[in-house]
């Protein structure tokens, strides 16, 4: 035996006390984490915007299209190295409404190129005809490509739809009526979890000539710089083409979009940050009750030590010591629980974010929680047993 | 000189505004190897006696020497080591610890010694064996009887080898049968391996065990 059984033994003393309070802890630091890591996934859904690429929309409002003869036009402007497209679709699944996934028609020898580094095929159809493939698409693609309504979808939507490649999915469209089957050629794998694994890409050209009436209306612009460093010179030259058009345009950095996606969420991120913290402190109110009552019960306990020799500052490392090991044991539980349960189940919240990202800093904040509601908790109670006079602890008994 | 020195110890309690009187002025010596009984009604301050013998509680003034230490001098921090070092306090009511098994409770104040765990697990064994407990080692507390459970609290006491055995009442709590094991035990360790002992107790039939007995009385001694 050493001093530190006799922490572990005292523990263990009231199994179920013990228990639920790490219990309480456990949870407290998950749904921190948890409300930290909506914040991360936030956070991390704007930096999957890159600085070196921008993106043009209709300066009005992003529901509002713009011609596709701008498409040229952008791609003239000095600085420019590639323009893609991207529009978006809205389609629901027939059968099961709820099954809501976002789809977008996109020009695809320039849009896969550009996200190269974001996303890569993973499973494919074997083309059926010899295809030319455009420069720097990926050969995988090339059923995809031969198909004008094949479609590429995310890894994590395709085995949530338990889809396989080669089957047809019908959407009904909402902004562009009818029924669209679209077959599955190609899974993507999002390099960056970030990117998100539950979209859906088709092919503009389709969208286009059977929703569009040939109107050729596009909802952004993607822009991929040859000189990132002017990017707000580009910006501007680009909006400047169209100031006084009746579409004019608003360019911005790839991530000043996103995070205008977030920023939509007003101020929903302050009241998790908030919840998260008023949560944590309930538990630290129940944990430090909770020290003490244990502490409390062991006065007499207290005294007999302290009458064997045990010095004031041992008697107050053995309780504080006990509160640390439940806050701690219940934080790094919570801590984990989140960074590998909910990132690694990739929750998503039925579709309202992106999969969840757990933060490293998260899980070391929730940690830091841990220690500090240890602390906390158990200080009070430790520094009481250690002032308690050794006469006045064992009348308890006597 | 005497191995314990109790000179003119007054100890005062306050109780509200009320100051109480235990012990006025009381001076007494123990010589080592000595079996002193301290008996006494019910408030006359033998318990506070021996509670200031073991350094457990300070005079109000007075001084107490224990083996040439004088216990007022030394700070908390030192008069726990030496607690540790010179006391092995037996109590009324045993006072194990309920989640240790006899032998971690015996090992207990060796925590504070330095000694490897081989070692500190042979010497509980041993004054387990003395206490004639030697196979109930793995027993808790609630596994044993009123009388083990004194043994072991004895063992306890013994195991650090202290300079001075106190025990407050140690048959109180006990059946006539298991305090005359008790009393047995005390006067062996006392006759056998010359342990010093100084013993509160109410029973004049326990008091018979000692070598010689002190009578206290509105915190005085009374004889």
């Amino acid at each position: 035996m050493n001093l530190f059984s006799l922490v572990l033994v005292n523990l263990f003393r009231n199994k179920r006390r013990t228990f639920l309070t790490m219990m309480s802890v456990v949870i407290a630091l998950f749904l921190f984490c948890a409300l930290r890591g909506v914040l991360d996934t936030l956070e991390s859904s704007i930096k999957v915007g890159s600085e070196s690429r921008l993106v043009t929309r209709n300066r009005i409002s992003l529901i509002f299209p713009m011609p596709q003869s701008y498409w040229t036009r952008i791609a003239a402007v000095p600085g420019i190295k590639s323009v893609s497209l991207q529009n978006w679709f809205g389609g629901r699944d027939p059968v099961d409404p709820k099954n809501w996934y976002a789809q977008f028609a996109v020009d695809a020898p320039t849009f896969f190129p550009i996200y190269a580094r974001d996303v890569e095929i993973t499973e494919f159809s074997p083309p059926q005809v010899q295809v030319a493939m455009p420069a720097g698409l990926d050969p995988k693609l090339a059923a995809f490509m031969s198909e004008q309504n094949a479609c590429v979808v995310g890894k994590r939507l395709f085995d949530k739809n338990k889809w396989k490649i080669g089957q047809t999915v019908t959407l009904a469209g909402t902004i562009y009526p009818g029924s669209w089957p679209f077959v599955i050629r190609a899974v993507y794998h999002a390099k960056d979890p970030a990117f998100g694994e539950e979209t859906m890409l088709f092919h503009y050209k389709y969208l286009e000539e059977k929703g569009m009436g040939g109107q050729g209306q596009v909802g952004v612009y993607i822009l991929e710089l040859s000189q990132p460093e002017r990017a707000g010179d580009i910006a501007k030259a680009v909006d400047a083409m169209f100031e006084n058009s009746s579409y004019a345009t608003r360019t911005e950095t790839e991530r000043a979009f996103q995070a205008g996606f977030v920023s939509m969420y007003g101020n929903v991120p302050y009241l998790i940050g908030v919840i998260g913290l008023a949560v944590v402190f309930a538990i630290l109110l129940v944990a430090g009750n909770t020290m003490m009552m244990a502490a409390r019960e062991r006065t007499a306990e207290v005294g007999v030590l302290k009458t064997l020799g045990f010095q004031d500052g041992t008697i107050f490392a053995i309780v504080l010591a006990e509160a640390a090991i439940i806050t701690l044991g219940g934080g790094l539980i919570g801590a984990f629980l989140a960074k590998w349960g909910l990132q690694g189940s990739g929750f998503n919240a039925g579709g309202f974010l992106p999969p969840m990202t757990v933060s490293w800093t998260t899980v070391a904040t929730g940690i830091g929680i841990a220690v500090l509601m240890g602390a906390t908790s158990g200080l009070i109670p430790a520094w009481q047993a250690s002032r308690l006079r050794i006469v006045d602890a064992l009348r308890r008994v006597e | 000189m005497a191995l314990v020195e109790v000179r003119n110890v007054r100890k005062v309690y306050r109780r509200d505004t009320q100051e109480v009187p235990v012990l006025d002025g009381l001076s007494l010596e123990i010589p080592e190897g000595d079996f002193v009984a301290l008996m006494g009604p019910s408030g006359s301050g033998k318990t506070t006696l021996l509670n200031l013998i073991g350094g457990i509680d300070q005079p109000t003034s007075g001084d107490i020497t224990v083996k040439g230490d004088s216990l007022g001098r030394l700070k908390p921090k030192d008069l726990a080591r030496w607690r540790s070092r010179h006391i092995g306090y037996i109590f009324q009511l045993y006072n194990l610890i309920p989640v240790l098994t006899a032998l971690q409770n015996v090992e207990l104040p060796l925590l504070l010694v330095r000694m490897s765990g081989k070692e500190r697990l042979e010497r509980a064994r041993n004054a387990l064996e003395l206490v004639g407990l030697g196979d109930r080692v793995k027993h808790f507390p609630r596994q044993l009887s009123g009388g083990q459970e004194q043994r072991v609290a004895i063992a306890r006491a013994l195991v650090s080898d202290p300079t001075l055995l106190l025990a407050d009442e140690p048959t109180g709590d006990l059946d006539r049968k298991s305090g005359e094991e008790i009393l047995g035990l005390l006067e062996r360790l006392n006759k056998e391996f010359k342990k010093t002992i100084v013993m509160v107790t109410h029973d004049p039939h326990a008091a018979e065990r000692a070598h010689r007995s002190l009578h206290l009385d509105k915190g005085v001694l009374s004889n």
